[in-house]
């Protein structure tokens, strides 16, 4: 009876429903994007990196987080050192240098890049040449509307698009790196070197020799640095993505409390009828709390279906510089948050309505 | 104080606070009512009728005095025991016929029924009063789609279906016209003479109150007097 009620309350009120659903659902398809846009990302990157087919990447001491870019602490000696070690079939230096926000140009040297990962497949034109060429991956071009032939200008410097590539092969950007060293004043650094070896079972004999040989670099294997694309692993991620799931739980808590408050103020009569027929203030607070949690459960679906949307629209506007995930782990997290924000936010106007004074409610207009 | 009777209440008293000032609604009210005995309260706005029809509905407590209703003294019950009363001892009809808006004319009867604790579906004898009352036929109508005799008929209907002890009826034809006042008046007649329903019923109008068995006569919170017979 409490379902024919709570139901039949909903939808004599449609709009009011709507906008409450719409408005709980808008804070949880901000907390499924920002959390599939971290997961996206890094997920993105960690298969860029994969896809170079490199053992081992040996990073400058400077390097933090996975996810610098820049540093070029690496004397490009070192490169060749590397190569003449026991059991290393290639050694490859790379220099980056970020354009955009999260968008890397990346310097590499071409025959030992085609050596060690097979290649760029393109889609159109073909491969590094001059020194102003530059190569685009198929999701850059797509964003920036960028054709082979085409000029393009970053890092103040004119480029000319040679090629549009496949993504998934360590660069969106891709560029001589003596071009970029003589760009970024990094003439003979490079940021990072990526190591093949002879033998998968050598990694680690490898690992430790370089290690003991590069005492001021870090070394890693692919599997730890691909394990570094990990949420916990980048700083303010976490923190961040708990500031905006607390300022949803605020923006719900704050919409059911607007929207049951209508409710109790509008429906104080029918309080008031309830009551004199004899229903107990439990009945009259289930009745809010059931309400407020469909209202709740409806703004969860809504706001999965706008990630949905979210992810459409980062796809189709900005596919080089965001790749968003759609993270269904975070779903029970979202739908959790949303019924304690409609459960906190029903509670005063529940408990104002269960104690109402029946007289005072059936005498209001 | 008459021995059997379903309400009794003795130097019934009930003082509001208005602001800084006390208001006295009642200033000593002895009333005895007999199981199935239809009795009419009239008097002037502000005589304190109301205030006695929610005494004795349970709907609030009396500042002094004795009160009994089907044998329970409701100046001992709490807020909470008064509630429990309401849902089985008592069945309230409003002037303004206080249906919930958006419930159909059955849903309004289960409600009751569901509150009282007895499921959402009334006995099957139940379906004789709604064929009584006129309304078997429309029980699938929301409110706004019933006349206002139709939805009073409807309001009298949840109040009698968990077999009240006294059906509590305020100014029940106060928004009809005469000729849903007279069916609605009929109804309440046919309730108390085919099932023995104990009526007590607030009214300006001496016509209405002709239908019942007896008049209380109200004024300044006091009862002035009591015309006609019992059941």
């Amino acid at each position: 009876m409490i379902g024919t009620i709570v139901l039949e309350n909903l939808k004599n009120r449609p709009m009011r429903s709507l906008l409450s659903i719409l408005l709980i659902g808008v804070p949880v398809t901000l907390i499924l994007t920002l959390v599939g846009l971290t997961q996206g990302m890094l997920s993105e990157a960690q298969n860029r990196q994969r896809g170079v087919g490199a053992d081992i990447v040996i990073r400058g001491s400077t390097m933090q987080a996975v996810t610098s870019a820049s540093g070029t602490t690496i004397p490009e000696a070192m490169v060749d050192k590397v190569q003449q070690q026991p059991h290393v079939k290639l050694a490859m230096g790379v220099i980056n240098d970020r354009v955009e926000l999260i968008l890397a140009l990346t310097g590499l040297d071409v025959t030992k890049f085609n050596r060690m990962t097979g290649g760029f497949k393109y889609d159109q034109g073909g491969p590094l040449e001059g020194p102003d060429d530059i190569l685009v991956d198929r999701l850059y071009a797509q964003e920036h509307h960028c054709q082979v032939g085409q000029t393009i200008k970053l890092l103040n410097h004119d480029w000319r698009v040679v090629g549009v590539i496949e993504p998934g092969k360590l660069a969106r950007l891709a560029v001589q790196i003596g071009t970029l060293q003589e760009l970024d004043a990094a003439t003979g650094r490079v940021a990072q070197i990526y190591v093949q070896v002879d033998d998968p079972a050598n990694i680690d004999l490898v690992v430790d020799e370089l290690q003991r040989l590069l005492k001021s670099y870090k070394v890693y294997t692919m599997a730890e640095i691909t394990a570094m694309y990990n949420v916990d692993q980048i700083p303010a991620i976490k923190p961040f993505t708990v500031v905006v799931a607390a300022i949803g739980v605020v923006i719900g808590v704050t919409v059911v409390w607007l929207s049951m408050y209508m409710v109790v103020l509008q429906r104080t009569r029918e309080i008031g009828i309830l009551k004199a027929l004899g229903a107990s203030k439990t009945f009259i607070l289930g009745i809010i709390l059931i309400e407020a949690t469909l209202l709740g459960v409806g703004g969860t679906v809504l706001g999965i279906l706008f990630s949905f949307g979210a992810q459409w629209l980062i796809q189709t506007l900005v596919p080089a510089s965001f790749q968003m995930a759609i993270v269904y782990a975070w779903w029970p997290r979202v739908v959790a948050i949303t019924m304690a924000a409609a459960i906190l936010g029903a509670l005063q106007p529940g408990l104002t309505a269960a104690r109402q004074d029946p007289i005072e409610a059936l005498a209001y207009e | 104080m008459s021995n059997g009777a379903i309400i009794e209440a003795r130097g019934l008293r009930k003082v509001y606070r208005v602001g800084q000032v006390d208001v006295p609604a009642l200033r000593g009210v002895d009333l005895g009512v007999q199981p199935g005995e239809f009795v009419c309260i009239v008097g002037p706005s502000g005589s304190g009728k109301s205030t006695l029809f929610h005494i004795i509905g349970g709907l609030t407590p009396p500042t002094a005095g004795e009160v009994k209703v089907g044998g329970q003294d409701l100046a001992a019950l709490s807020d909470a025991g008064r509630t429990k009363m309401r849902r089985g001892t008592v069945g309230f009809v409003f002037q303004k016929f206080n249906l919930l808006p958006n419930l159909t004319a059955r849903d309004n009867i289960a409600v009751a029924h569901y509150i009282a604790g007895r499921g959402t579906h009334p006995d099957a004898e139940f379906d004789e009063v709604l064929r009584l009352l006129g309304i078997a036929n429309r029980l699938d109508h929301k409110p706004n789609a019933l006349s206002g005799g139709e939805q009073q008929r409807v309001a009298i209907a949840r109040a009698i279906v968990n077999h009240p002890a006294i059906l509590l009826a305020d100014e029940p034809t106060g928004n009809l016209d005469s000729e849903n006042s007279k069916a609605v008046l009929e109804v309440l007649r046919d309730l108390n003479r085919r099932l023995g329903q104990t009526v007590l019923m607030i009214t300006h109008n001496p016509e209405a109150a002709a239908y019942g068995h007896s008049t209380v006569h109200m004024r300044d919170g006091r009862i002035v007097g009591r015309t006609g017979t019992t059941a």
